[in-house]
Protein backbone atom coordinates (compact mmCIF):
# COMPACT_ATOMS: atom_id res chain seq x y z
CA UNK A 1 0.00 0.00 0.00
CA UNK A 2 3.09 2.62 0.82
CA UNK A 3 4.57 1.38 -2.13
CA UNK A 4 1.43 2.31 -3.97
CA UNK A 5 1.35 5.52 -2.64
CA UNK A 6 4.75 6.02 -3.71
CA UNK A 7 4.14 5.43 -7.17
CA UNK A 8 1.31 7.92 -7.32
CA UNK A 9 3.59 10.65 -6.13
CA UNK A 10 5.74 9.64 -8.38
CA UNK A 11 3.48 10.40 -11.52
CA UNK A 12 2.03 13.55 -10.05
CA UNK A 13 5.63 14.73 -9.54
CA UNK A 14 7.06 13.46 -13.04
CA UNK A 15 7.24 16.22 -14.31
CA UNK A 16 9.46 18.50 -12.08
CA UNK A 17 11.57 15.23 -11.47
CA UNK A 18 12.40 15.36 -15.13
CA UNK A 19 12.95 18.60 -15.31
CA UNK A 20 14.75 18.99 -12.28
CA UNK A 21 12.71 21.31 -10.13
CA UNK A 22 12.22 18.16 -7.27
CA UNK A 23 12.25 19.47 -3.69
CA UNK A 24 15.46 17.92 -2.59
CA UNK A 25 14.13 16.05 0.19
CA UNK A 26 11.32 14.43 -2.37
CA UNK A 27 13.54 13.62 -4.78
CA UNK A 28 15.61 11.65 -2.44
CA UNK A 29 12.63 9.92 -1.19
CA UNK A 30 11.16 9.08 -5.10
CA UNK A 31 15.20 8.11 -5.98
CA UNK A 32 15.00 5.54 -3.21
CA UNK A 33 11.35 4.54 -3.98
CA UNK A 34 12.46 4.33 -8.32
CA UNK A 35 15.35 2.22 -7.15
CA UNK A 36 13.22 -0.90 -5.96
CA UNK A 37 9.72 -0.16 -8.37
CA UNK A 38 10.74 -1.50 -11.97
CA UNK A 39 6.99 -0.07 -13.20
CA UNK A 40 8.36 3.47 -12.30
CA UNK A 41 11.54 2.72 -13.71
CA UNK A 42 9.80 2.68 -16.80
CA UNK A 43 7.76 5.19 -16.84
CA UNK A 44 10.18 7.49 -15.94
CA UNK A 45 12.68 6.35 -18.75
CA UNK A 46 9.90 6.14 -20.99
CA UNK A 47 8.41 9.90 -20.20
CA UNK A 48 11.91 11.14 -20.74
CA UNK A 49 12.78 9.43 -24.13
CA UNK A 50 9.00 10.37 -24.99
CA UNK A 51 10.29 14.53 -23.87
CA UNK A 52 13.53 13.65 -26.27
CA UNK A 53 12.07 12.76 -29.26
CA UNK A 54 9.64 15.78 -29.45
CA UNK A 55 13.09 17.65 -29.02
CA UNK A 56 15.13 16.37 -31.52
CA UNK A 57 16.85 19.15 -33.23
CA UNK A 58 16.90 17.03 -36.39
CA UNK A 59 13.32 17.52 -37.31
CA UNK A 60 13.28 20.18 -40.13
CA UNK A 61 11.09 22.65 -39.74
CA UNK A 62 12.26 25.90 -41.05
CA UNK A 63 11.12 28.98 -42.56
CA UNK A 64 10.62 28.26 -46.05
CA UNK A 65 12.07 30.82 -48.04
CA UNK A 66 9.21 31.96 -50.43
CA UNK A 67 7.45 32.21 -46.93
CA UNK A 68 9.84 34.78 -45.46
CA UNK A 69 9.71 36.78 -48.81
CA UNK A 70 6.00 37.32 -48.84
CA UNK A 71 6.30 38.18 -44.73
CA UNK A 72 8.85 40.49 -45.55
CA UNK A 73 6.55 42.24 -48.62
CA UNK A 74 3.73 41.92 -46.72
CA UNK A 75 5.66 44.13 -44.63
CA UNK A 76 6.65 46.42 -46.58
CA UNK A 77 10.30 45.58 -45.63
CA UNK A 78 11.05 44.26 -48.92
CA UNK A 79 14.03 46.60 -49.07
CA UNK A 80 15.89 44.62 -46.20
CA UNK A 81 15.34 41.00 -47.61
CA UNK A 82 18.83 39.42 -47.76
CA UNK A 83 19.44 36.24 -49.96
CA UNK B 1 15.69 24.98 -31.50
CA UNK B 2 16.22 26.43 -28.39
CA UNK B 3 18.18 29.80 -29.19
CA UNK B 4 19.20 31.79 -26.89
CA UNK B 5 17.85 35.12 -27.50
CA UNK B 6 18.66 38.16 -26.12
CA UNK B 7 17.01 41.48 -26.45
CA UNK B 8 20.67 43.69 -26.03
CA UNK B 9 21.40 43.17 -29.52
CA UNK B 10 18.02 44.66 -30.60
CA UNK B 11 17.37 48.66 -30.06
CA UNK B 12 14.28 48.51 -28.20
CA UNK B 13 14.37 52.55 -28.54
CA UNK B 14 14.69 52.18 -31.95
CA UNK B 15 11.84 49.82 -32.70
CA UNK B 16 9.31 51.67 -30.33
CA UNK B 17 9.93 54.96 -32.54
CA UNK B 18 9.48 53.05 -35.49
CA UNK B 19 12.49 52.07 -36.67
CA UNK B 20 12.15 50.28 -39.99
CA UNK B 21 15.69 48.79 -40.74
CA UNK B 22 15.29 47.79 -36.65
CA UNK B 23 12.04 46.16 -37.47
CA UNK B 24 13.67 44.06 -40.26
CA UNK B 25 16.29 42.93 -37.77
CA UNK B 26 13.25 41.90 -34.83
CA UNK B 27 11.33 40.41 -38.20
CA UNK B 28 14.38 38.40 -39.23
CA UNK B 29 15.50 36.89 -35.95
CA UNK B 30 12.38 35.57 -34.37
CA UNK B 31 10.49 34.83 -37.81
CA UNK B 32 11.85 31.43 -37.95
CA UNK B 33 10.65 30.34 -34.42
CA UNK B 34 6.99 32.03 -34.76
CA UNK B 35 6.68 29.86 -37.92
CA UNK B 36 7.84 26.27 -36.38
CA UNK B 37 5.70 27.40 -33.09
CA UNK B 38 2.34 28.10 -35.50
CA UNK B 39 3.21 24.71 -37.57
CA UNK B 40 3.60 22.75 -34.47
CA UNK B 41 0.50 23.88 -32.80
CA UNK B 42 -1.76 24.23 -35.57
CA UNK B 43 -0.50 21.27 -38.27
CA UNK B 44 -0.65 23.41 -41.25
CA UNK B 45 1.41 25.73 -42.81
CA UNK B 46 -1.12 27.35 -44.30
CA UNK B 47 -2.34 28.95 -41.06
CA UNK B 48 1.04 28.87 -39.97
CA UNK B 49 2.16 31.63 -42.59
CA UNK B 50 -1.14 33.33 -42.08
CA UNK B 51 -0.16 32.90 -37.79
CA UNK B 52 3.50 34.63 -38.97
CA UNK B 53 2.22 37.56 -40.99
CA UNK B 54 -0.08 38.49 -38.18
CA UNK B 55 2.31 38.27 -35.31
CA UNK B 56 4.19 40.89 -37.05
CA UNK B 57 1.55 43.31 -38.35
CA UNK B 58 0.36 43.27 -34.97
CA UNK B 59 3.66 43.78 -33.01
CA UNK B 60 4.55 46.60 -35.39
CA UNK B 61 1.59 47.99 -34.36
CA UNK B 62 1.71 47.39 -30.76
CA UNK B 63 6.10 48.00 -30.75
CA UNK B 64 5.45 51.83 -29.47
CA UNK B 65 3.55 51.03 -26.37
CA UNK B 66 5.81 47.97 -25.30
CA UNK B 67 6.82 47.93 -21.55
CA UNK B 68 9.53 45.41 -21.70
CA UNK B 69 8.19 44.01 -19.06
CA UNK B 70 8.86 40.38 -20.59
CA UNK B 71 11.41 39.80 -23.31
CA UNK B 72 10.13 40.44 -26.89
CA UNK B 73 10.66 36.98 -27.68
CA UNK B 74 8.13 35.83 -24.82
CA UNK B 75 5.76 39.09 -25.98
CA UNK B 76 5.67 37.62 -29.63
CA UNK B 77 5.04 34.38 -28.85
CA UNK B 78 1.97 35.27 -26.79
CA UNK B 79 0.74 37.09 -29.97
CA UNK B 80 1.21 34.26 -31.76
CA UNK B 81 -0.49 32.23 -29.98
CA UNK B 82 -3.62 34.44 -29.22
CA UNK B 83 -3.59 34.21 -33.16
CA UNK B 84 -3.18 30.75 -33.29
CA UNK B 85 -5.71 30.42 -31.05
CA UNK B 86 -8.07 32.33 -33.42
CA UNK B 87 -7.43 30.59 -35.58
CA UNK B 88 -8.84 27.58 -34.08
CA UNK B 89 -11.74 29.11 -33.19
CA UNK B 90 -12.52 30.14 -36.19
CA UNK B 91 -12.23 26.45 -38.12
CA UNK B 92 -13.85 24.63 -35.64
CA UNK B 93 -16.98 26.09 -34.88
CA UNK B 94 -18.19 23.55 -32.97
CA UNK B 95 -15.36 23.43 -31.09
CA UNK B 96 -15.48 20.78 -28.05
CA UNK B 97 -15.82 22.79 -24.84
CA UNK B 98 -12.14 23.30 -22.86
CA UNK B 99 -11.59 19.69 -21.44
CA UNK B 100 -10.96 19.57 -17.72
CA UNK B 101 -8.24 18.99 -16.88
CA UNK B 102 -8.80 16.27 -14.10
CA UNK B 103 -11.05 14.63 -15.96
CA UNK B 104 -9.22 12.04 -17.41
CA UNK B 105 -7.26 8.87 -16.05
CA UNK B 106 -4.18 9.84 -17.42
CA UNK B 107 -2.10 10.57 -14.16
CA UNK B 108 -3.52 7.29 -12.24
CA UNK B 109 -1.62 3.94 -11.98
CA UNK B 110 -4.06 1.94 -13.29
CA UNK B 111 -4.31 4.07 -16.94
CA UNK B 112 -0.28 2.91 -17.34
CA UNK B 113 1.09 1.67 -20.35
CA UNK B 114 4.09 -0.59 -18.86
CA UNK B 115 6.24 -1.32 -22.18
CA UNK B 116 9.85 -0.30 -22.00
CA UNK B 117 10.71 1.06 -25.92
CA UNK B 118 13.48 2.68 -25.17
CA UNK B 119 16.25 0.54 -26.01
CA UNK B 120 14.63 0.55 -29.44
CA UNK B 121 16.87 1.37 -31.96
CA UNK B 122 17.40 5.14 -32.97
CA UNK B 123 16.39 4.71 -36.51
CA UNK B 124 13.32 2.92 -35.60
CA UNK B 125 12.53 6.04 -32.82
CA UNK B 126 12.62 8.35 -35.46
CA UNK B 127 11.85 7.03 -38.99
CA UNK B 128 9.99 9.17 -41.19
CA UNK B 129 6.22 6.91 -40.25
CA UNK B 130 7.47 7.61 -36.17
CA UNK B 131 7.80 11.32 -36.78
CA UNK B 132 4.88 12.08 -38.57
CA UNK B 133 2.89 9.86 -35.50
CA UNK B 134 4.96 12.05 -33.29
CA UNK B 135 3.10 15.12 -35.07
CA UNK B 136 -0.31 13.45 -35.10
CA UNK B 137 -0.04 12.71 -31.52
CA UNK B 138 0.81 16.07 -30.03
CA UNK B 139 -1.49 17.50 -32.56
CA UNK B 140 -4.45 15.23 -30.91
CA UNK B 141 -4.06 16.78 -27.64
CA UNK B 142 -6.39 19.16 -26.60
CA UNK B 143 -5.25 22.73 -27.16
CA UNK B 144 -4.86 23.74 -23.74
CA UNK B 145 -2.21 20.72 -23.03
CA UNK B 146 -0.58 21.50 -26.89
CA UNK B 147 -0.19 25.15 -26.23
CA UNK B 148 1.78 25.02 -23.23
CA UNK B 149 3.59 21.43 -24.58
CA UNK B 150 4.58 23.05 -28.05
CA UNK B 151 6.13 26.14 -25.98
CA UNK B 152 7.67 24.43 -23.24
CA UNK B 153 9.06 21.00 -24.50
CA UNK B 154 9.22 21.75 -28.42
CA UNK B 155 10.50 25.34 -28.36
CA UNK B 156 12.35 25.05 -25.16
CA UNK B 157 10.62 27.67 -23.28
CA UNK B 158 10.97 28.27 -19.09
CA UNK B 159 7.84 27.41 -17.05
CA UNK B 160 7.80 30.75 -16.37
CA UNK B 161 7.94 32.21 -20.18
CA UNK B 162 5.61 29.55 -21.14
CA UNK B 163 3.20 30.84 -18.61
CA UNK B 164 3.99 34.07 -19.62
CA UNK B 165 2.99 33.74 -23.33
CA UNK B 166 -0.04 32.13 -22.74
CA UNK B 167 -1.23 34.01 -20.00
CA UNK B 168 -1.44 31.49 -17.40
CA UNK B 169 -0.36 30.85 -14.16
CA UNK B 170 2.92 28.79 -13.72
CA UNK B 171 0.92 26.67 -11.75
CA UNK B 172 -1.52 25.72 -14.30
CA UNK B 173 1.67 25.67 -16.52
CA UNK B 174 2.89 22.96 -14.73
CA UNK B 175 -0.63 20.92 -14.37
CA UNK B 176 -0.79 21.15 -18.27
CA UNK B 177 2.43 20.01 -19.15
CA UNK B 178 2.48 16.86 -17.04
CA UNK B 179 -1.02 15.93 -18.45
CA UNK B 180 0.25 17.06 -22.35
CA UNK B 181 3.93 14.64 -21.25
CA UNK B 182 1.77 11.66 -20.17
CA UNK B 183 -1.09 11.61 -22.77
CA UNK B 184 2.03 11.81 -24.69
CA UNK B 185 3.97 9.12 -23.38
CA UNK B 186 1.20 7.10 -23.22
CA UNK B 187 0.09 7.26 -27.30
CA UNK B 188 3.86 6.44 -27.34
CA UNK B 189 3.99 3.55 -25.60
CA UNK B 190 1.49 1.77 -27.47
CA UNK B 191 2.81 2.85 -30.73
CA UNK B 192 6.63 2.17 -29.97
CA UNK B 193 5.41 -1.02 -28.11
CA UNK B 194 3.95 -2.87 -31.53
CA UNK B 195 6.90 -1.49 -33.23
CA UNK B 196 8.90 -3.38 -30.48
CA UNK B 197 6.56 -6.77 -30.75
CA UNK B 198 7.17 -6.69 -34.45
CA UNK B 199 10.97 -6.50 -33.71
CA UNK B 200 11.14 -9.40 -31.69
CA UNK B 201 8.96 -11.47 -33.66
CA UNK B 202 11.46 -11.30 -36.65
Amino acid sequence: MNEERHCQQLIETISDYIDGELDSGLCVELERHLSECNNCQVVVNTLRKTIELYKDPSDGDVLPDEVRQRLFYRLHLEDFLKS
Amino acid sequence: MNEQINNESLNLEALRAGNRAEFARLVERFSNQIYRVALKFLGNPQDAEDVLQETFIKAMRALPNFEGRSSLATWLYRIAMNESLMILRKSRWDLAPVEELDADDDAGLSGMVLTDWCCLPEEELLSSEARRFLDRAALKLPETLRSVFVLRDVEGLSIRDTAEALGISETAAKTRLLRARLKLRKELSVYYGERLTEERSE
